[in-house]
């Protein structure tokens, strides 16, 4: 692009944030009653982290792949991509992440997930509780209607957020490649808010930085006797 | 010493056709208000009213059937109101296909003046695109087509100069925004025969009125200003303070007619392309299109009391 220097965020944003909510509250009623399957999806994941059973990683991999592939489907392509042609471009990262948690954790079974009470572990269960508990009340807090919650399973951000918090729980350590395509969510998502003007935008960014953080600071990183 | 004016049979019956033939083609509801000011596009003599409509962001609203209807409404109070000249692109998402929408919804309004981009990389793929934007819009061709930001001019430029010698579009163009190659879209003004530029002007951002407006005015090239409002932001910034006195000479009663008089008023601007999704903000951005226009003296006061605040 010639002089891109030139170009601001706003310039890249297509759409007005009430149609980018709206979006998100047509994308709800379309979906309902699928908000009590993945609030279910939520209580599986959060009963195997919390008492470990033969298969968790394989089960916990297994509903994070679905769900990459189902919003992908449902929310990024066949919703967002109307109004931000961009969106397209990010539908084979998502279809890729989806993959990488089959091919890893479901097919591998190379993926264990620990509650853990380093920095690492505890940021990740924060992120857990800010994806599954905090983003479906970020609406009405930012003064908007309860139908354009976002919701772990169904829109972007959290099944994006509590991706990261559980990849901050894995056994052996940081996995990059799981790593890289949430982070560039949250850098093209957390983009897209600043620009409309949304303080939700804070919150990829936050997260993005500490996930960083925690994955290449030896210190945080997963060791043997930090299990809980 | 002129000759006294004189009134021929032809003339009278000439005059009444159409005058007739304007009741016809013109909702009634565009005479009550009055009919926008009109400027000829220098190629051809061909009239257009100084107040168009843009789509960047506001029409991009995908598949929402409410929102679809609003931009219908607002495309319906334009028309209503004397407008014609609605601009669009590929690039602005959902915007075309919700033109094509609300040009069904209003049963093809034979005012539209439609504009739009051809923004690919690939000068190959330049006529598939102006063919899915055509079928979005529902319009057997377009009126003006124009090389958005200038992406592979060189090869969009005489692909749509061979259109428009097939008949296939009316007029060409080019655009840019917010200052940006300003060195080579004079290149292209001065070199290649187009009838529209694009460009952003408005009562801040005059950058333009030093070269290209001239230029373009020797050259006889429309222009069409466009971010006349910055996006919201230039109204935001000033609606904070009062309207100056000299508004009422003007015939502005808000900063917003303020600003599309500054804008239409310069005489190398043929239209000003505001967007919005307010059926009353359409409405009010037409009604600046009629009453008195800022002369030179007024626009200088105007540039200078709106740079002040």
């Amino acid at each position: 692009m010639p002089e891109w220097w030139t170009y601001g965020l706003s310039d890249f944003l297509l759409f007005s944030p009430r149609t980018y909510y709206r979006l998100l509250e047509h994308h709800n009623r379309a979906m309902w009653p699928a908000q009590l399957l993945v609030a279910g999806l939520a209580l599986v994941i959060l009963g195997l982290l919390r008492r470990p059973t033969t298969g968790q990683g394989r089960i916990i991999s297994g509903i994070l792949a679905l769900l990459w592939i189902w919003v992908s489907w449902a929310f990024v392509w066949k919703r967002y991509a109307t109004i931000n042609w961009a969106a397209s471009y990010l539908v084979p990262l998502f279809v890729l992440e989806a993959l990488l948690f089959f091919w890893i954790g479901v097919a591998g079974g190379r993926l264990i997930f620990h509650l853990r009470r380093n920095a690492a572990g505890m940021l990740g269960i924060a992120l857990l509780v800010l994806a599954l508990a905090f983003y479906p009340v970020l609406a009405p807090l930012s003064g908007r209607p309860w139908e354009q919650a976002e919701i772990f399973g169904l829109a972007p951000d959290p099944t994006v957020i509590a991706s990261l918090g559980l990849l901050l729980l894995l056994e052996g350590g940081v996995r990059w490649p799981l790593l890289a395509v949430p982070l560039l969510w949250c850098l093209a998502s957390g983009a897209t808010l600043w620009a409309m003007g949304s303080r939700e935008a804070l919150i990829l960014f936050a997260a993005a930085f500490f996930v960083i953080l925690a994955a290449t600071r030896p210190t945080l990183r997963w060791r043997k006797h930090e299990y809980s | 010493m002129p000759s006294e004016p004189t009134l021929s049979r032809r003339t009278v019956v000439g005059t009444l056709a159409a005058s007739a033939a304007a009741v016809w083609l013109r909702p009634l509801s565009a005479l009550a208000q009055g009919s926008p000011i009109t400027k000829p596009i220098p190629s051809t003599g061909e009239r257009l009213p100084i107040v168009g409509l843009g789509s960047w962001i506001t029409f991009n609203v995908g598949e929402d059937a409410d929102l679809r209807d609003e931009c219908a409404a607002v495309m319906s109070a334009f028309f209503a109101a004397g407008g014609q000249m609605i601009d669009s692109s590929p690039m602005y998402g959902s915007s075309q296909a919700v033109i094509g929408y609300g040009l069904n919804k209003l049963r093809r309004p034979g005012a539209l003046f439609s504009a739009d981009k051809v923004w690919i990389s690939s000068g190959d793929r330049g006529p598939g695109q102006i063919e899915e934007s055509r079928r979005f819009w529902g319009v057997r061709r377009f009126d003006l087509l124009q090389v958005h930001n200038l992406l592979a001019w060189e090869e969009h430029l005489p692909a749509l100069l061979a259109m428009k010698a097939e008949e296939r579009v009316r007029y060409v163009g080019i655009t840019t925004s917010e200052g940006r190659r300003h060195e080579e879209i004079e290149k292209i003004m001065a070199s290649r025969p187009i009838d529209f530029v694009q460009v952003t002007y408005n009562i801040l951002d005059r950058e333009v009125e030093e070269r290209i407006l001239p230029l373009a005015r020797d050259r006889g090239i429309a222009v069409i200003a466009n971010r006349p409002f910055r996006e919201g932001a230039l109204i935001r910034s000033v609606e904070r303070h009062p309207l100056p006195s000299w508004a009422r000479e003007i015939g502005a009663g808000s900063w917003a007619q303020v600003i599309l008089k500054f804008i239409a008023s310069h005489p190398a601007v043929t239209c000003a392309i505001p967007a919005t999704t307010k059926v009353a903000h359409v409405k009010e951005n037409l009604a600046a299109a009629t009453g008195p226009l800022p002369d030179a003296a007024m626009r200088r006061r105007m540039a200078a009391d709106v740079a002040a605040l």
